[in-house]
């Protein structure tokens, strides 16, 4: 499958559009408020275009996961190539960009969640073309992460995706901004070191024969990386089930799992979700957690799948970790978004306990509820947003009753809140549903623990929505307005998905299906193989 | 698929599009929204009549529609790996679409008036075009997958009836522990279907119990089998409300009492039962037995509690639970037929009874609107009395239906309730467990005297209060007529023309038992057998029964009718007693002492946990980190950098000392030259 | 009591010392150069004295007049640079004219 514009490929088009629309907005002068906002609104929505295109045209029939024939939109370039230095080998990193069904969703998510960030930042007066122009910067970074498929190229991907993150939370935040943009950027850049480790282990690990030069030399091609014949017998990760294969996985793992996160990493998100301002915090939770599971998906599962097997059952159990503890934690929240952060904590729990079954229903449902969770949280977060512009307090003891003063927000709202609670019909429930299922295949006890957080997601979940929504309205809030239609122009597009995917998960679970299956069978044959033997 | 099963479908989305319309347009229809819903309601009503006559006419065991929802793609223990999902009509899910739908439609109609000028008019009809949809989904759907995911909606819509006056906290909150109970309830259910599907790959009912049938047993145990059969249970115990998760309904009447009286007494509060029905196949002997015990210890608790309250809707209210006991006892003991038809006939007398209450409590509000008395309860029976002269026909069909209840003859509640009694004592024959008919005859004798306690406080006697009475009005026309059409359900001749024995009637020919799924080793006794010994039984099971309800009857009247007995001096004598069954035997109290405080403590312990700890050590890091650095940088400056300043010192040092010999003074510089001079010359020559 | 060498050469040290003497204690340039002469004087002196001692050649006529001349040529210079002092630091006492020390 390729699709070329401008005879660019179209990835790349998805991935530097929003550079494209940086570089407009940082040309515009300060004074033109709406032409930032609209070059913005415009780049992401041709960014949203695209990734619908990509989507259409997309073939489910193909795999992917390993094998680079049937990587879809694949683009191919050598990028830097140094020549033989020594004993370090010549090197060589190549601009490969290539999707399959565990990153379509994920670019079609990006986008869509892109573009609903810069709506709901229309608000934003402070520096507004610095800060439309890091949003830009980060949308970049994130499409990137989701389709190279070189590691290094991932890598650069992962750390451009940092920067703009830490100065969005940083200058535009809540009180204890400098703080929470710290504490985000000193942990993702711990985990960023430990992931550059194992990636050079891996690099000087694998080697492959160049087509050009005929000579073998070493690469950051994570297709390669796959596959065990491309390990150097005599290498450090070599062999099958070594301890150095085992750190490397961990290392690596510890890298993903603080994007995720997963307990006990998880202690940044409440607070850079508490201090973002909302689109950021849209972002975070609906794009930037999912590179967590999508890094164990696409690197770890299938790079170390001896590791992934072994592991499995402290990655489940880890699973069922955030999902309680998340749900308890979000229960005893007094602050509505540190609630939804901590649900996020719970969902994402989720997430791992699918993919640590390895198998196809878990699998797949933890793609779909990375996708799914994207959507609904990002909701949640908006709606957060809305009522915080209007009564500049998040205390969920402050509100009561706004169900008659603002009708439409509660009613956009109660669907997020049950899709939230996974209420059959709406999207949460099947990717739930489906990766409990695959869990209680593999663990058959841990689940049934883990499936109390279905219990106590409904317990907050449904008190949260009596403490603010239900009861009488305090005197104090008799001028709130209901949300007005740029709110709902960010709103109806989620809620639109939320219920389709609800009554019709198929459109989804078909451009996954292939995918999930070809990585599940990948995972279970290497895993009883030694590398580079 | 055929014709029938469109009829089916057509039935089940019918509500759906009163809901869609109601839900986006119900401002704009306003006043006209009732009629709306009714009328399409209905519609709904004569489909399924149709329905139901042209599945009982015809030879056609079940007619059933599958189709394919989600294929993975993959194979496990060489099944494909698809979820199918479909509906299907046999003659139980024919007889539950009349019952649901009949009722909905009475209470679409009775709502007319009885929700008059309500601020959320439309937001109620459309919320009970959802709920009918829902329950309607439940009946007809061929498999676990859809029947969970009704499960839920119903669950949602009740959430949001019993919510609907949300503006009190009490309706809120009952409204919250209604979906939370639920939920306990429905993760046993969920569970049960994670076992059925991980060991069977599929969920369709077909599926699932010719692969039991045919010899394969979840993880190759019985065990396995007989707890995924009390898993699925653990969602019949949330739905309809059996011990220890009853709590939520008596709460629930904070919603409007129609309401009541569609969810909370005739359909989804029998949704329990009628899960466990179409699980009958594969429930062990063992699974059944602890199903039945389920079933009369909630029957037993909640008829005790209902004894002692005094609120209306709250007796109505654990008689449900009561009577819901009954029919999960029925079904436990395995009198399948009965415990269905008890379900049927209950749906009948008890949405009957809730609506004659709904006429009574609008009445009682009427005329104490009227007096400008805001502090009265409507729904206290003791503010009640002396109704009957002015409201006859609530009165009379009130009258039909605790008869009904009681199990007197004549009426369907006496033929329902005559066959599962029956069945607890042939469970006892062939098992020996005699405490359940102990029970099952114990709680049908409490039924006849709180029942009638109800009816002779509130209607008979004498009004205190001669300026409320004379305000008190007989409801209208549109909230009659269901009265009346229920009150005629409640007799004998709808299901059986014998009043005495409903075997033969044509609700045992067609609701004929399930064959069973199971191992002949773990099964219950054989259907045949079982069937013979409650024919043996039956004509004791009657005598009894009448003896023993006709003895609560007159207890009842001697107490409170003719006043023989005080019931004050009763109350006085068994004070503790008492307050126990007034407080409901202090469940909401134990549950709030232990699993909500228990699951908030964890909850602000695990934030604490996670602020002061986690974060602590993640900040702790931070710390120490700074800690090293500082120190580091002490390192740096004091003592590398002290190194170089100790060279520069040293330098400077010395040069000062040697400054000081310069003076600038010349004479200073001969002398030193001078003596220089003369040191030298001592030493070369002297 | 006939003179002889040792006698010129006494004289010529104390004259010496005198001069040394001046030199070192005056705190006034005037008097320092003074004390340069008798210095310079000791050594004609004894230039003298050797040349009457020892043959009666004409060299050690020679030193001394060629010494008188540097003597009246040094005292020109050295009592301009006095008188150039004097006019810029308003003193002649060589204590405070250390300058060149900071």
């Amino acid at each position: 499958m390729e699709l070329k514009i401008l005879n660019i490929g179209v990835l790349t088009w998805l991935t530097f559009l929003p550079v494209l629309g940086m570089i407009i907005v940082l040309l515009i002068p300060k004074e033109q408020k709406s032409a930032v906002r609209w070059t913005s609104l415009f780049f992401t929505v041709a960014q949203v275009v695209l990734a619908f295109m990509v989507f259409t045209k997309f073939d489910r029939s193909l795999a992917g996961v390993h094998d680079a024939s049937t990587m879809q939109f694949s683009e191919l370039f050598n990028w830097i190539n140094v020549k033989s230095t020594g004993w370090f080998g010549s090197i060589k990193i190549d601009y490969y960009l290539g999707i399959d069904g565990i990153s379509m969703p994920m670019v079609f998510l990006t986008a869509i969640i892109s573009c609903i960030a810069v709506i709901s930042s229309w608000g934003i007066e402070k520096s507004i073309k610095g800060y439309f122009a890091l949003l830009l910067l980060l949308d970049t970074g994130m499409m990137g992460v989701f389709v190279s498929l070189d590691f290094f190229l991932f890598y650069i991907f992962w750390e451009i995706m940092l920067l703009p993150m830490y100065f969005l939370i940083g200058v535009w935040g809540g009180p204890r901004r400098e703080y929470a943009a710290i504490k985000f950027f000193l942990y993702t850049l711990l985990g960023s070191v430990l992931l550059l480790l194992a990636m050079l282990a891996l690099y000087f690990s694998v080697s492959v024969i160049d087509p050009a030069s005929g000579e073998k030399i070493h690469t950051f091609n994570m297709l390669a990386m796959m596959n065990p014949a491309n390990y150097d017998a005599n290498s450090l990760l070599a062999g099958i089930s070594t301890s150095w294969r085992y750190i490397a996985y961990i290392a690596m793992f510890i890298g993903f799992a603080i994007k995720v996160p997963i307990f006990p990493f998880h202690t940044w998100l409440p607070d850079a979700h508490v201090e973002a301002p909302t689109a950021i915090s849209v972002i975070l939770a609906g794009v930037l957690l999912k590179m967590g599971t999508y890094g164990l998906l696409r690197i770890a599962f299938p790079m170390f799948p001896d590791a992934a097997v072994h592991f499995a059952y402290p990655l489940a159990f880890l699973g069922f970790i955030n999902i309680i503890y998340g749900a308890l934690c979000a229960m005893a929240q007094k602050d509505f978004k540190k609630l939804i952060a901590y649900s996020s904590v719970s969902h994402m729990g989720i997430v791992i306990l699918g993919i640590a079954a390895m198998n196809t229903q878990g699998m797949l449902g933890g793609m779909l509820q990375m996708f799914n969770h994207g959507t609904i949280t990002a909701m949640l977060f908006l709606i957060v947003g809305v009522i915080y512009d209007r009564a500049h307090t998040r205390g969920l003891d402050d509100f009561g009753g706004l169900m008659n003063k603002m009708p439409n927000y509660s009613g956009v709202m109660s669907i997020a809140f049950f899709a939230a609670i996974g209420l059959p019909g709406l999207s949460g429930f099947i990717s739930e549903a489906f990766s409990f299922l695959g869990a209680f295949q593999s663990f058959r006890w841990l689940t049934i623990a883990s499936a109390f957080g279905i219990v106590l997601t409904a317990g907050y979940m449904l008190w949260t929505l009596q403490r603010v929504f239900l009861g009488t309205l305090p005197e104090k809030w008799n001028n709130l307005t209901d949300i007005n239609s740029r709110e709902l122009a960010m709103l109806i597009p989620l809620t639109i998905i939320v219920i389709i995917l609800g009554i019709y998960p198929n459109l989804m679970l078909d451009v996954m299906n292939t995918s999930a299956n070809s990585l599940v069978d990948f995972v279970k044959m290497n895993s009883t193989v030694s590398f580079g033997n | 698929m055929i014709p029938q099963l469109t009829i089916a479908l057509a039935i089940l989305f019918i509500p759906l599009v009163s809901f869609v319309i109601l839900i986006f347009f119900g401002k704009r229809f306003a006043e006209k929204s009732g009629l709306i819903g009714t009328a399409f309601l209905g519609a709904d009503l004569l489909l399924s009549v149709y329905l139901f006559f042209s599945k009982m006419f015809s030879e056609d065991k079940v007619w059933d529609f599958t189709f394919t929802w989600i294929d993975l793609h993959t194979v496990i223990n060489s099944i494909p790996l698809k979820l199918d999902i479909g509906i299907m009509v046999d003659n139980l899910t024919a007889v539950m679409l009349v019952v649901v739908t009949l009722i909905s439609f009475l209470v679409h109609l009775f709502s007319l008036e009885y929700m008059k000028g309500d601020v959320r008019y439309s937001r109620y009809y459309a919320n009970l075009g959802i709920f009918t949809f829902s329950m309607l989904g439940i009946v007809v759907t061929n498999n676990y997958l859809l029947m969970y995911v009704f499960w839920e909606l119903v669950g949602l819509s009740s959430y949001l009836l019993i919510g609907h006056w949300y503006e009190k906290k009490s309706a809120a909150d009952a409204g919250k522990k209604a979906f939370i109970v639920n939920r306990v309830g429905d993760l046993g259910f969920f569970i049960g279907i994670m076992i059925v599907w991980v060991q069977f790959s599929t969920l369709t009912f077909s599926g699932i119990f010719s692969a039991i049938g045919g010899g394969n047993i979840p993880f190759g145990s019985t065990n396995w089998l007989t707890a995924a059969g009390l898993l699925i249970f653990c969602g019949a115990i949330g739905k309809s409300a059996q011990f220890p998760l009853h709590v939520w309904l008596p709460d629930a009447m904070e919603g409007p009492t129609p309401v009541s009286a569609l969810i909370h007494a005739a359909t989804m509060v029998a949704a329990g039962v009628y899960l466990v029905a179409r699980t009958f196949p594969m429930l062990t002997a063992d699974a059944l037995l602890v199903i039945a015990y389920f079933g009369a210890v909630t029957a037993f608790i909640a008829a005790t509690i209902a004894i002692v309250q005094n609120d209306i809707k709250k007796i109505l209210a654990y008689s449900t639970v009561s009577q819901l006991g009954y029919m999960v006892m029925g079904l436990g003991v395995g009198a399948y037929t009965a415990g269905v038809m008890h379900l049927v006939t209950h749906a009948a007398f008890k949405a009957g009874l809730f609506l004659a209450s709904g006429s009574v409590i609008h009445a009682m509000h009427h005329a104490l609107h009227h007096q400008g008395d805001h502090h009265t309860d409507a729904q206290d029976i003791r503010f009640m009395g002396g109704l009957k002269s002015k409201m006859p026909i609530t009165f009379w069909t009130i009258l039909i239906f605790t008869l009904a209840i009681s199990g007197v003859p004549f009426t369907s509640g006496f033929l329902s309730k005559d066959e599962i009694l029956a069945g607890t004592l042939a469970f006892s024959h062939f098992n020996g467990h005699t405490i359940i008919p102990i029970i099952g005859f114990f709680v049908a004798g409490l039924t006849a005297f709180y029942m009638f306690r109800m009816l002779i406080v509130a209607f008979m006697g004498e009004h205190q209060n001669k300026e409320r009475i004379a305000h008190i009005h007989e409801s209208p026309r549109v909230m009659t007529v269901p009265l009346m059409v229920l009150a005629a359900l409640s007799f004998f001749f709808f299901f059986s023309l014998n009043p005495l024995s409903a075997s033969h009637g044509w609700f045992f020919e067609k609701m004929t038992y399930p064959t069973v799924a199971v191992p002949a080793t773990v099964a219950a006794t054989p259907t045949e057998e079982f069937v013979e010994e409650i024919h043996h039984q039956h004509n004791l099971a009657m005598i009894l029964s009448v003896g023993i309800a006709g003895l609560g009857i007159l207890l009842a009247f001697t107490t409170y009718f003719w006043k023989k007995i005080s019931a004050d001096a009763f109350e006085k004598a068994l004070k503790p007693v008492h307050t126990f069954l007034y407080r409901k035997w202090y469940f909401d109290e134990l549950y709030d002492a232990t699993f909500v405080a228990a699951t908030m403590g964890i909850a602000k312990i695990l934030a604490w946990f996670d602020g002061a700890i986690v974060d602590g050590i993640v900040n702790g890091a931070g710390h120490v980190t700074k800690f090293i650095a500082v120190v580091s940088g002490k390192f740096d400056s004091i003592v590398v950098d002290g190194l170089v300043n100790f060279t520069a010192f040293t330098a400077g040092i010395s040069g000062r000392l040697l400054r000081t010999v310069q003076t600038g003074k010349i004479q200073t510089y001969i002398i030193f030259a001078i003596a220089g001079m003369m040191a030298l010359m001592m030493f070369y020559i002297g | 009591m006939t003179i002889t060498l040792t006698h010129f050469l006494m004289i010529s040290a104390v004259l010496f010392s005198l001069g040394l003497f001046a030199v070192i204690t005056r705190r006034n340039a005037i008097m320092v150069l003074m004390g340069i002469e008798l210095i310079l004087n000791s050594a004609n002196i004894n230039f003298l004295a050797f040349s009457r001692y020892s043959g009666m050649n004409i060299e050690g006529q020679m030193a001394a007049i060629f010494v008188i001349i540097l003597a009246a040529a040094e005292a020109a210079i050295a009592l301009a640079i006095v008188l150039n002092i004097y006019k810029r630091f308003n003193t002649v006492n060589v204590d405070e004219i250390s300058i060149l020390k900071d």
